[in-house]
């Protein structure tokens, strides 16, 4: 099958910034896909030369197999990008905007998909505002609704829940995951890595243009390693506890294990000094943690 | 294929059409005040052509004046607001070829000039009774001159990076380009240094021509002022679509 977004030796560079870094990257058809890296790391660079936006310098960037620049008519039309500038037109209202963006992809009979996108969007109460007129909140729905009017097989949100209230980003969700479930790709950046770790199969992490790893969610986590014992005690903390690690919280000793092996002993020598446990809490690393780590360490 | 070009074209029409006070019944107004103060004054003082008083000399220069400073405005400004404000991307992100892109701005902008110098040339009607000629040479002049200017003004906005460079090029090269182009005056009343200058300024060949669809009359053969402005759409275009098709300052 082919794949949904192939990116080959992608090279790109502003300036003396490497931008991208020989990036290779592919995601299959029907993935939800997490594209997660700190501000700066080639995300939505790596977007926009899928968009068009940017030129590669070296590489080959395809979309459902059409080449971003030689067959860039084709590979557009099956991408629908929500960019992360909050952008828009001021002349327009929102359904105008709608049908002009569907226009654009040579859809000028779109109504019927038009109203599903806006209702989904909760955005039919402000069909004919101006966009001058919405909220920040409000923009952002419009942007992500012109990127899925034309419905795109492949369709990418550049932190597309950035500043957007709880009731909408739920919302966006459950929409895109329908989109999802019905063999839509979705490409998500975002900061919220809550929301990737739930929403995504698979996730790319990039740092400073390269992809230092690739794997579902619960796999990256698993390269961890470890947990944490939060523990709030009464009597001194032992000395031989006192590993490369620890660090106080508040009232509570941070304790990192290896694995569960380790919590027995750890107790043990707790009780063995005399510590009386009066709260105990088993934290598990999640992508949070995984991304601390990773872009923490040298490449 | 199904195409994005009308959509395109229709947008950039609604563009001026909405805010049409400040972008048609603006020029228009402007014009008028032309009219009311040079041929009111010089009417009955001058005949630059035979049996053609100033206002009627007058009027149809500055309705073909109007019209290719609008043309230029429509895409210069469209754009260079776009780019500004960032919701170019729309139309980038869309599956548009380099010539639908180019070719929506500037049939955009024949219209908005197009509409511009007919209204002109109907407020003007108490000042003369207009009657045309040879009206496939003026509407030719009409539309390869606003086409130019539209490319133009595409050319304009894909080079500069802000409103006011925008600005100065409005001032320093469109304004002197059009108004030294034989607006006002027949070139024949002209020293003869002025004369040969102003058979530089392509501007001139497109005045005279459009001039020549209404009296019959002109400075220089339509012929060639038709050549030399179909020469000029001809290269302006070209050099926005290699701009267009390189993604001059739209893509990185």
């Amino acid at each position: 099958m082919t794949a949904a977004i192939e990116l080959a030796g992608v090279n790109k560079q502003f300036g003396t910034l490497q931008a991208l870094a020989d990036v290779d990257l592919t995601v299959q058809q029907g993935e939800f896909f997490g594209l997660l890296g700190p501000n700066g790391a080639g995300k939505t660079t790596l977007i926009s030369i899928l968009a068009g936006l940017a030129r590669a310098d070296s590489g080959v960037a395809k979309i459902l197999g059409h080449n971003v620049r030689t067959q860039y008519r084709l590979a557009r039309r099956l991408l629908g990008v929500v960019p992360q500038e909050l952008v828009f037109d001021p002349f327009f209202t929102v359904r105008e905007a709608l049908r002009i963006q569907s226009g654009y992809f040579g859809l000028r009979q779109n109504d019927d998909w038009i109203e599903e996108v806006m209702h989904n969007l909760d955005l039919t109460p402000k069909a004919d505002s101006n966009m001058r007129a919405l909220s920040g909140g409000m923009k952002r729905r419009v942007l992500v609704a012109q990127a899925l009017v034309h419905k795109p097989p492949v369709i990418v949100l550049d932190e597309p829940t950035a500043g957007v209230d709880v009731e909408l980003r739920r919302g966006l969700w459950a929409f895109i995951k329908r989109l999802n479930a019905d063999g839509h790709t979705v490409v998500l950046t975002t900061h919220y890595l809550e929301e990737a770790e739930t929403l995504c199969g698979r996730i790319a992490m990039l740092k400073e243009g390269r992809v230092i790893a690739l794997d579902s969610a619960a796999n990256l986590v698993r390269t961890l390693h470890s947990l944490q014992l939060k523990v709030r005690i009464e009597g001194v903390f032992p000395e031989q506890l006192r590993i490369e690690g620890v660090a106080s919280l508040g009232d509570f000793h941070v304790i990192p294990l290896r694995d569960y092996d380790e919590l027995e002993p750890t107790l043990s020598v707790l009780r063995t000094c005399g510590c009386r446990i009066v709260e105990l809490d088993l934290q598990q690393p999640d992508l949070e943690d995984v991304f601390i780590h990773l872009m923490s360490r040298d490449h | 294929m199904m195409t994005g070009f009308p959509t395109l074209f229709y947008k950039e029409v609604l563009r001026f059409w909405k805010v049409a006070l400040q972008t048609v019944a603006a020029p228009v107004l402007t014009s008028l005040l032309y009219v009311l103060i040079f041929a009111n004054l010089l009417d009955r003082r001058l005949e630059v052509y035979p049996g053609v008083p100033y206002a009627m000399f007058l009027i149809p220069g500055l309705a073909m004046m109007s019209a290719l400073q609008n043309a230029f405005a429509n895409s210069s400004s469209s754009l260079i607001q776009s780019k500004m404000t960032g919701n170019v991307v729309f139309v980038l992100l869309a599956p548009l070829s380099h010539l639908e892109f180019l070719g929506a701005y500037v049939l955009a902008a024949i219209l908005r000039g197009v509409i511009v110098g007919a209204g002109v040339l109907l407020v003007a009607v108490p000042f003369w009774a207009p009657t045309v000629r040879e009206p496939v040479w003026l509407i030719a002049f009409c539309v390869v001159g606003t086409g130019t200017f539209g490319a133009f003004g595409l050319i304009a906005a894909l080079v500069v990076d802000k409103i006011d460079q925008m600005a100065a090029f409005q001032n320093f090269v469109i304004m002197p380009l059009t108004f030294l182009s034989g607006v006002f005056f027949s070139i024949h009343s002209l020293s003869e240094f002025w004369q040969k200058a102003s058979h530089l300024n392509p501007v001139f060949y497109m005045i005279d021509g459009f001039r020549y669809g209404f009296f019959g009359v002109s400075d220089v053969a339509p012929q060639i002022s038709i050549s030399i402005t179909l020469a000029c759409f001809a290269t302006i275009f070209a050099i926005a679509f290699v701009l267009v098709a390189r993604g001059h300052k739209l893509r990185a």
